[in-house]
């Protein structure tokens, strides 16, 4: 007993910790050479794999803000051409074009991957597994590094002269390979490089996510014992990997078409520009999988804790869960319908791509029979795991239609593509990721948010949401094309009932937007006002819960054994509902 | 927050890796790389097919016999590398000598390319000038940089073993890399050269 009691002693010490180098931040000359590190040892050059992903958040949540703003300002002038745009000023059809492919670029590969692979990864694997940190600390360290410098080269893409690049995230040539088609000869290359550099950033971090799953978990946590979201996260980073490499030999040849004016994609000296569309879609969908897994693995969590039931089925989903990321290698082209590839092997990629909607399906009812019969909480990251199931599903089902070649004719390019794209990354990136984030931030700041907050939050976010994106459906399914900067030169497209919907969508944008202020301040009040969490406030069974709240540097005060899976929720013949992973029967 | 851990059993812990973290890593990162090459090639392959003639015509055919030789070299690195792992795992020093051949075979692959492409571009076979230059100093410069990069860490290794400083890790990272350049090779020269 007097041993643990000074365990709690020196864990405590620690935890203090950072809050002491937090002072030290402030008037950083006191503390230098002491003990805990300077303020640029703590936040900036940390290796502690906690620090990282913090890191890691708040640069996706700062990019995730940027790109909230592009669309509040392209939304702007769908609904109102011309109009004033406060903030912002008239948008011109230049800048219209490079707003909308900065949004995407920047939520996918600056908010969805680095918040749900890269922060919650870093954060949760060797917290879950029971290690002290990843097995390449240092590489994890440059990995945050080379992200960020991608991510200050995309800023910067947008301030060189011929602005920043407008050719759509998925960079089509000759549109994207000339500068004389898109007018921004840097701000193209810079696209592809800042792309190139996060690649770089996600490879690094991938491979510690795996060697660390692989090496560094607890004694006695068989394959069978590990978290569902750190199997989520580790297959997610191998089919990043697996399927990166072709599309960064894709944006290696780009770069020369831009630059040194070769002409790989160039039609009239040999080039074949269908063939970028291959490159870059074999990664473009396995990437859609890539965050998928994880959001899915993060509401596998919390659903369990907050219904107190076991997974039902865990082998189920996870090999579910390797199905889909097989499957997802062969079903890019139904990107590609109409771009010109052969009918017959478009019936071929129709019959995968409805395939693989079988696999997704069948998590979404393996979560729902995990609620069933559950004493169910409806806490905030309940909430928001809910949410997910109910608005991905909407965004797979419509996936069908596109999925079909022969509807997908139709479908093509309008808003019913993007709002169906929509369904499926907002509950991804949004909303999983605030149902993270709400799990999980007791443990990462030591104290508990503010539910009340946290449900106005949830609310005003999930109905302004379906707000955007239905009548965006209706006016994909009346004709509207993508990336068309103003309407009115559209006779049949400027109606009136489809304006109408364009400004329904814009001002239930501007309510979204709106309502991300009560979670900011209940984020930020909460770090230094919220009721202490404990180490455990949500009685959950994972390793993570078994330490302080936040966890010191090196995790644990004794590195934990392993004796049960995570999931042993109402156990029978126990008084209490949860049996912690570490704790010996 | 001043609550703490619950008591840990004291058993601990038998963490046994499945292998030096360091190979997962390099295997990881081999992987990838050789995806990358599997699209170049099959970048390369459907370019080439929309063809009629290869070279195109007034371009310089590539000179497959000599590389073929030079092939033989990186080959016998290769081999020379794997008796160094072999030395290595019996007593660290010994892998010197073996390891010293390896890194002088592989730096003389990498020479003889450069001459070799000194002579292409004096042909006329450029970055820009079509297709198939343009391919192949993408598809082959890659290999290249990969060849070089594999050199200089072998020549850091070297550095260390003599140094007695070379950890098994480390020594068997390099060698997966160092197989890795090795055996994409004759993939790409056969795609590539014939």
């Amino acid at each position: 007993m007097s041993t643990s009691a000074g365990a709690a002693e020196h864990a405590h010490e620690h935890a203090q910790h950072p809050e002491h180098s937090h002072e030290g931040g402030h008037d950083a000359g006191h503390h230098e050479g002491h003990d805990h590190g300077s303020f640029w040892s703590t936040y900036v050059f940390s290796v502690d794999h906690k620090m990282i992903a913090k890191q890691y958040m708040f640069t996706g949540m700062l990019m995730g803000l940027i790109g909230g703003f592009f669309s509040y300002v392209f939304r702007m002038q769908l609904a109102y051409p011309g109009f004033h745009v406060p903030g912002f000023g008239v948008v011109s059809p230049g800048e219209y074009n490079a707003l909308i492919t900065n949004h995407g670029t920047i939520m996918i590969f600056w908010l969805a991957m680095p918040v749900l692979i890269a922060a919650f990864g870093n954060y949760l694997i060797p917290l879950m597994l029971g290690c002290d940190d990843m097995v390449f600390p240092r590489i994890n360290r440059l990995s945050y590094q080379i992200f960020l410098i991608s991510a200050l080269v995309l800023i910067a893409s947008w301030f060189v002269p011929g602005g920043g690049f407008g050719g759509a995230w998925t960079a089509y040539p000759p549109l994207s390979a000339k500068s004389q088609y898109n007018l921004t000869p840097l701000g193209s290359t810079m696209w592809v490089l800042a792309v190139g550099l996060e690649f770089v950033a996600f490879l690094l971090g991938g491979i510690n996510f795996v060697t660390t799953a692989m090496n560094s978990r607890a004694p006695g946590m068989k394959m069978f014992d590990i978290p569902m979201v750190v199997w989520m996260i580790v297959i997610a980073s191998i089919l990043f990997m697996g399927s990166v490499g072709p599309l960064v030999a894709g944006a290696v040849m780009l770069v020369f078409d831009q630059t040194i004016g070769t002409g790989f994609f160039d039609p009239v000296r040999g080039g074949d520009p269908i063939l970028w569309q291959h490159l870059f879609w074999f990664f473009g969908h396995p990437e859609v999988y890539v965050v998928l897994l994880p959001a899915v693995g993060i509401v596998a969590e919390i659903i369990t804790v907050f219904s107190r039931k076991k997974l039902f089925a865990y082998k189920t989903v996870l090999y579910t869960a390797l199905g889909t990321g097989v499957l997802s290698f062969f079903v890019w082209a139904h990107h590609q319908f109409v771009a010109g590839i052969d009918p017959r092997m478009a019936n071929v990629f129709t019959a995968t791509t409805v395939l693989i909607s079988i696999p997704i399906a069948e998590m979404m009812f393996v979560y729902v029979a995990t609620l069933y019969g559950g004493s169910i909480r409806l806490a905030t990251p309940m909430l928001w795991a809910l949410a997910f199931i109910g608005e991905f599903i909407i965004g797979g089902v419509t996936g069908i239609f596109l999925g079909s070649s022969g509807s997908d004719i139709y479908f093509h390019d309008t808003y019913f593509v993007l709002a169906h794209f929509h369904y499926t990354f907002v509950p991804i990136a949004v909303i999983a990721v605030f149902a993270g984030v709400t799990y999980w931030y007791p443990k990462m700041f030591g104290r508990m948010l503010n539910e009340t907050l946290g449900k106005i939050h949830f609310w005003g976010t999930v109905i302004p949401f379906n707000g955007i994106f239905i009548p965006l459906f209706i006016t994909g399914m009346g004709g509207d094309h993508r990336r068309i900067y103003n309407y009115n030169n559209f006779p049949d497209l400027a109606r009136p009932d489809l304006q109408h919907m364009r400004q329904f969508a814009t001002v239930s944008l501007l309510v979204l937007l709106a309502f991300q202020i009560p979670f900011f301040i209940n984020f930020f009040l909460s770090m230094k006002k919220g009721r202490l969490a404990g180490n455990n406030p949500w009685q959950a069974n994972t390793l993570e819960w078994q330490t302080v709240s936040p966890p010191p540097h090196g995790n644990f005060a004794e590195l934990p054994n392993c004796y049960r899976g995570p999931y042993e929720y109402s156990a029978p013949d126990r008084e209490s509902d949860y049996w912690p992973q570490n704790e010996p029967s | 927050m001043s609550e703490n851990v619950l008591p840990f059993p004291r058993r601990l812990p038998a963490r046994r890796p499945i292998a030096p973290s360091a190979v997962i890593g390099m295997l990881i990162f081999v992987v990838t790389e050789l995806m990358l090459y599997a699209g170049f090639i099959s970048a390369f392959t459907i370019t080439k097919a929309a063809y009629n003639t290869w070279p195109p015509i007034g371009q310089p055919r590539l000179p497959a016999g000599e590389t073929l030789v030079n092939s033989l070299a990186l080959l016998g690195s290769g081999v020379a590398l794997f008796f160094a792992g072999r030395a290595f795992r019996r007593e660290p020093q010994s892998a010197k000598r073996p390891m010293l051949l390896a890194l002088l075979l592989g730096a003389y692959f990498v020479g003889f390319q450069g001459v070799e492409w000194m002579r292409l571009l004096g042909q006329g076979l450029t970055f820009t000038s079509s297709n198939h230059g343009a391919f192949f100093y993408l598809i082959i410069g890659s290999h290249a940089l990969h060849a070089s990069v594999a050199v200089l860490a072998l020549s850091y290794g070297y550095f260390r073993l003599v140094r007695g400083k070379l950890t098994q890790g480390a020594f068997l990272a390099t060698q997966v890399f160092w197989y890795f350049v090795v055996c994409v090779w004759p993939f790409l020269y056969v795609r590539v050269y014939l």
